[in-house]
């Protein structure tokens, strides 16, 4: 196992990291402060990556791409929040999980019957193509390190924001206790719509992101929406923090680690069979961490004060 | 509430014993792949299919045709149930399709045990080719190590002696890989496999750059050939090891690899610029129809197509099992590939090319014959076959 | 009309003769089912009832740990993954006695229960979702890493069980009343549990396991054994459904089946006896009509789902008159 492979996936690890993030942030605060099980976390990740595409296709500026979807991703958790889910507060969380199910399967469907079957086009700006060498022999693309830089920017970002002003201290205060905020007159219906708003464009960010590197199809976010709820569990619901040392975590395990497993199966079994068994191997791995975590640290690493 | 509960029940006791329209017409399941990275080659199959029935007529042999068109989106148990369903539901005579070798080692048995026909329009795993051959089964594309014995012998004839390999973990990469093998008289350093969902080849394609070998040889079909292409392209990986692939790029995969297609070399049973009438007909046919150039899989869809009619048209359009069979052996339609048969084990007899990506004149991209590898080329397998 | 205690509920509620009659309507249907269709010729009705008795046994499964013992699990598709591997390796390596695959299929799924239950019961709520629904993955990925059982792809099994002279699978009528008679005693079982001492501890302990505990019940042994019995009955379902279509694949365990059996339990009303079967006939009968009149048919089924899950809290069981939910709802 080579050096240079091993920072090459290091590399990827975090770049995974930085978009697992994205989609566990929004999805920490929705759970924390909403007290909402959403399962159709993914389908905003994947209409994300559909904006992205269509308006990439359309108007041919990935720059431009990424400013719509954003904003529409917010627009349509916005949507989704008003509409549907605020029915569902008071609910069960299985209630919930089914409801969001029924959104996660509907769009599913919706995007196949607008877009088509087939994966769209989305592809990386000029600015950001070909590949840069960090060290002899180790060549990584640009683009990809821009996604990191992203993420880096995000976590500051949303740090200064959840920390340095008023409504964060809000969104702060009702991931620890819900009720107060509202006692104390805060319009609980609002910073509701804001928060779910925030964590739909979090995840449409995430999902137009990676639309170059990977494809933008149907069904891309069920496995991104697994990913992020081990995340959440993981960190501990309501903290951004936490979501953010679990993506580290995970994004590692999933890259280095699969790494590491594809080398060692590789020494004492045939290549054919090496290569079947090391995805699934190094899945188990996530939820291996995730188990141990529940053993033993069962409200997280980071849980919000008061829960 | 109660009451519309119990009609809801009734409801669906009707509408799952509901006849279909068509009781005369001869049935088609035409299953594929039509979403996810593999979805192209779907689309492009029925097209092609859906061609050949309309220059017969809108008709098969004299027959209407019904074509229920379902998508088993790359999933073995997803095409289980379908076929289930089209072979109970729909009841349907012929079942044509199937881009992927998995799917169809999976559906091969219930079709052939309910005794229908079934055509397969691109898959052809080797385990179907020998011992496993059936009658009822027929591919009308090639064998997967055909091809690929034919980059093995193109690639001796370059000198090259060290070779790295990248294929999909399933059976057709597989196939391919041994294909290669067969005919590749230098030696195979490395063999890398990738998972059919993989889209980053960032591992891969370091491990070939530190390795340094004559050539990179790589089977990657659909999506993921396009997502291989461009990863190539953009890590500039051709001007430290000459890379040559089968079924990365072809006519409908071109637009969205673009210039990193360049010099792409490929193994083709037939192209687009073989002079022959039926092919002149078939291509023209197709560009009026789509608006684009046939590829490969469109190809076969169309041949598929021109099989069942000549075979129902053979029957006096009967719709009888064993009859059928015979007039599919016969194989006596004019495909663009200029002329076909089918060997003891239903696979093709064919000529092989190897073809390349190129800039023509007026600065596009082109995917231009460059030579001629085999002449009637046999599937290595076919001895195993009981079949005559 | 008649009042009586309803079995399951704290209190007693009063019940309409209709909805009284509704669930054993339903089994008569099914009983008569196969009539019909040979009548009518129509094999692939066949199909899709039997496969609606094997989900609806699955979702009585279940309904026992989810519906009244207030354990949400997202694994329990994890358990038609054993069961169906049991048959499909055993009958790879040329054992195609039925009672001998059967019998592995049912001993591991116990002790798989035995083992996921132990370490997840202790969790609560989301987090017993979570850990149960990261057992089934780890499950999940292990098929998926079976070199030499078909991986991803799943592998075909050659023959049906064979079991004795008694019942020949591959004769679909018989396999699908093997089927309803597996569904009836499950019903019947579950009523008689949930009657029980046993069923009134567990339900106790669903909705307030304090205050079980306090009068003296060591409530998690009773909700591990619930656990235990829930998924063995589930890994038969796995053995069930390999015998109908003659493959087992890694996706028969995925989380989305998982999801799909939490909604039938749910839509069909959790902590009802006949829930479950209302929910698993409702959910695969819209899937199959809707299939028949557009692609997409899930634009449509959707809306039904999240309009009977808002509209009906109580579920299918619910809109046919009873009030109130099963314990086992927060």
């Amino acid at each position: 196992m080579s050096a240079t492979i091993l920072l090459a996936q290091a590399l990827n690890g975090l770049q995974l990291a930085m978009l697992l993030f994205l989609l566990a942030a929004g999805l920490t605060l929705v759970f924390g402060i909403m007290d909402l099980i959403n399962l159709s976390h993914g389908t905003l990740y994947m209409m994300g990556g559909y904006f992205a595409a269509t308006v990439f296709q359309v108007t041919g500026s990935f720059w431009l791409a990424m400013g719509t979807a954003v904003p529409l991703a917010f627009l349509l958790g916005v949507a989704l929040e008003l509409l549907l889910l605020r029915h569902t507060y008071r609910r069960s969380h299985l209630d919930q999980v089914m409801v969001t199910f029924g959104v996660m399967v509907f769009f599913e469907d919706l995007v196949k019957l607008l877009w088509g079957n087939a994966s769209q086009r989305l592809a990386t700006p000029t600015l950001l193509q070909g590949q840069v060498e960090l060290m002899p022999g180790v060549v990584y693309p640009i683009y990809r390190l821009g996604v990191i830089a992203l993420g880096i920017v995000v976590v500051v970002a949303l740090y200064l924001f959840v920390q340095r002003t008023r409504l964060g201290m809000l969104i702060r205060a009702g991931a620890s206790n819900r009720r107060m905020v509202s006692a104390l007159g805060v319009n609980i219906d609002l910073l509701f719509t804001l928060v779910f708003g925030l964590g739909a464009a979090l995840a449409g960010l995430a999902g137009a992101v990676v639309g170059p590197v990977s494809s933008v199809e149907p069904g891309m976010g069920n496995h991104a929406l697994i990913l992020s709820f081990v995340i959440i569990v993981v960190g501990g619901i309501g903290s951004i923090r936490g979501a953010l040392v679990a993506a580290l975590a995970l994004g590692l395990i999933d890259t280095v680690g699969r790494a590491l497993i594809a080398a060692a199966l590789h020494e004492f079994l045939p290549p054919a069979m090496a290569s079947g068994i090391t995805p699934a191997l190094a899945s188990t791995l996530l939820y291996v961490m995730m188990a141990a975590v529940l053993v033993l640290r069962p409200s997280g690493l980071f849980p919000a004060p008061g829960r | 509430m109660r009451i519309r509960d119990i009609c809801l029940a009734g409801a669906l006791m009707f509408g799952l014993g509901m006849p279909t329209a068509f009781a005369d017409a001869l049935k088609i399941g035409f299953m594929n792949t039509f979403s996810g990275p593999g979805g192209a080659l779907g689309g492009e199959q029925y097209d092609g299919f859906m061609l050949g029935i309309e220059l017969a007529g809108s008709k098969l042999g004299g027959r209407e045709v019904e074509v229920v068109k379902v998508d088993d989106q790359l999933k073995p148990d997803v095409a289980r149930q379908l076929v289930d369903r089209l072979l109970k539901r729909d009841k349907v005579d012929i079942v044509v399709g199937i881009t992927f070798s998995n799917i169809l080692l999976t559906v091969a048995g219930p079709v052939t045990e309910a005794g229908k026909i079934l055509v397969s329009t691109n898959a052809g795993p080797s385990p179907l080719a020998g011992a496993q051959c059936n009658p009822s089964l027929f591919v009308i594309s090639y064998e997967n190590g055909q091809a690929h014995s034919a980059v093995g012998e193109y690639l001796n004839r370059q000198g090259a002696k060290k070779v790295i390999t990248l294929v999909p973990n399933y059976q057709a990469g597989k196939d391919a890989l041994a294909g290669f093998k067969s005919t590749f008289k230098g030696e195979v350093v490395q063999e890398l496999y990738s998972s059919l969902q993989q889209l980053d080849f960032t591992t891969e394609l370091t491990a070939i750059r530190n390795a340094k070998p004559d050539a990179f040889w790589a089977f990657m079909p659909g999506g993921l050939g396009v997502a291989l292409v461009k990863q190539v392209a953009e890590a500039k990986l051709q001007d430290v090891v000459p890379f040559y692939s089968s079924f990365t790029v072809d006519e409908l995969s071109l637009p969205a690899v673009g210039d990193a297609a360049l010099g792409a070399l490929s193994p083709y049973p037939w192209s687009p610029e073989l002079d022959n009438p039926a092919n002149k007909k078939f291509v023209a046919a197709f560009k009026a129809k789509y608006g684009r150039t046939p590829s490969l899989g469109a190809m076969q869809g169309y041949d598929a197509a021109q099989l069942i009619e000549s075979a129902v048209k053979a029957t006096g359009g009967k719709i009888d099992r064993d009859v059928l069979i015979a007039g599919m052996r016969e194989a006596s339609f004019a495909s663009p590939r200029g002329g076909f048969r089918f060997n003891n084990n239903h696979f093709p007899i064919q000529d092989w090319y190897m073809r390349v990506v190129e800039k023509g004149s007026d600065g596009g991209l082109r995917i231009v014959n460059k030579a001629k590898v085999f002449e009637n080329l046999e599937d290595r397998f076919h001895q195993d076959c009981k079949m005559k | 009309m008649s009042v009586t205690p309803v079995p399951g509920r704290l209190g007693s509620v009063r019940r309409l003769e209709i909805t009284r009659l509704a669930g054993p309507a339903v089994l008569a249907a099914f009983a008569v089912l196969p009539v019909y269709a040979a009548l009518s010729g129509d094999d692939y009705l066949l199909s899709v009832a039997a496969r609606m008795l094997i989900w609806a046994l699955a979702a009585v499964s279940l309904n026992l740990i989810l519906g009244y013992g207030g354990m949400p699990s997202f694994g329990h598709a994890a358990f038609f993954g054993i069961g169906g591997y049991a048959v499909g390796v055993l009958s790879q390596h040329g054992i195609d006695n039925g009672f001998l695959q059967w019998g592995v299929a049912i001993a591991v799924s116990a002790v798989v229960a035995l083992l996921i239950g132990a370490l997840s019961l202790h969790s609560r709520g989301f987090y017993f979702i979570m850990i149960t629904l990261a057992f089934a993955q780890l499950l999940y990925y292990l098929a998926q890493s079976a070199y030499g059982y078909g991986g991803d792809d799943g592998m075909t099994i050659a023959r049906h069980s064979r079991l004795g002279g008694w019942i020949d699978l591959a004769d679909r009528p018989q396999f699908y009343y093997l089927c309803l008679a597996l569904l009836v005693a499950a019903l019947v079982g579950t009523d008689r549990i949930v009657r029980s001492r046993f069923g009134r501890v567990l339900r106790g302990a669903a909705s307030n396991d304090r205050r079980m505990q306090a009068i003296g019940f060591p409530t998690f042994r009773y909700r591990l054994t619930a656990f235990v019995i829930s998924g063995t009955v589930a890994g038969l379902c796995g053995a069930l459904l390999a015998n109908d279509i003659l493959f087992v694949s890694p996706s028969m365990m995925s989380w989305i089946r998982s999801g799909d059996l939490f909604a039938m339990v749910i839509i069909g009303g959790a902590g009802t006896l006949f829930g479950p079967l209302y929910g698993a006939v409702a959910l695969l009968g819209l899937e199959e009509l809707l299939m028949t009149w557009t692609e997409y048919w899930r634009l449509l089924f959707a809306p039904i789902l999240i309009a009977l899950v808002l509209g009906s809290p109580a579920g299918i069981d619910g809109l046919l008159g009873r009030r109130g939910g099963g314990p086992g709802r927060r």
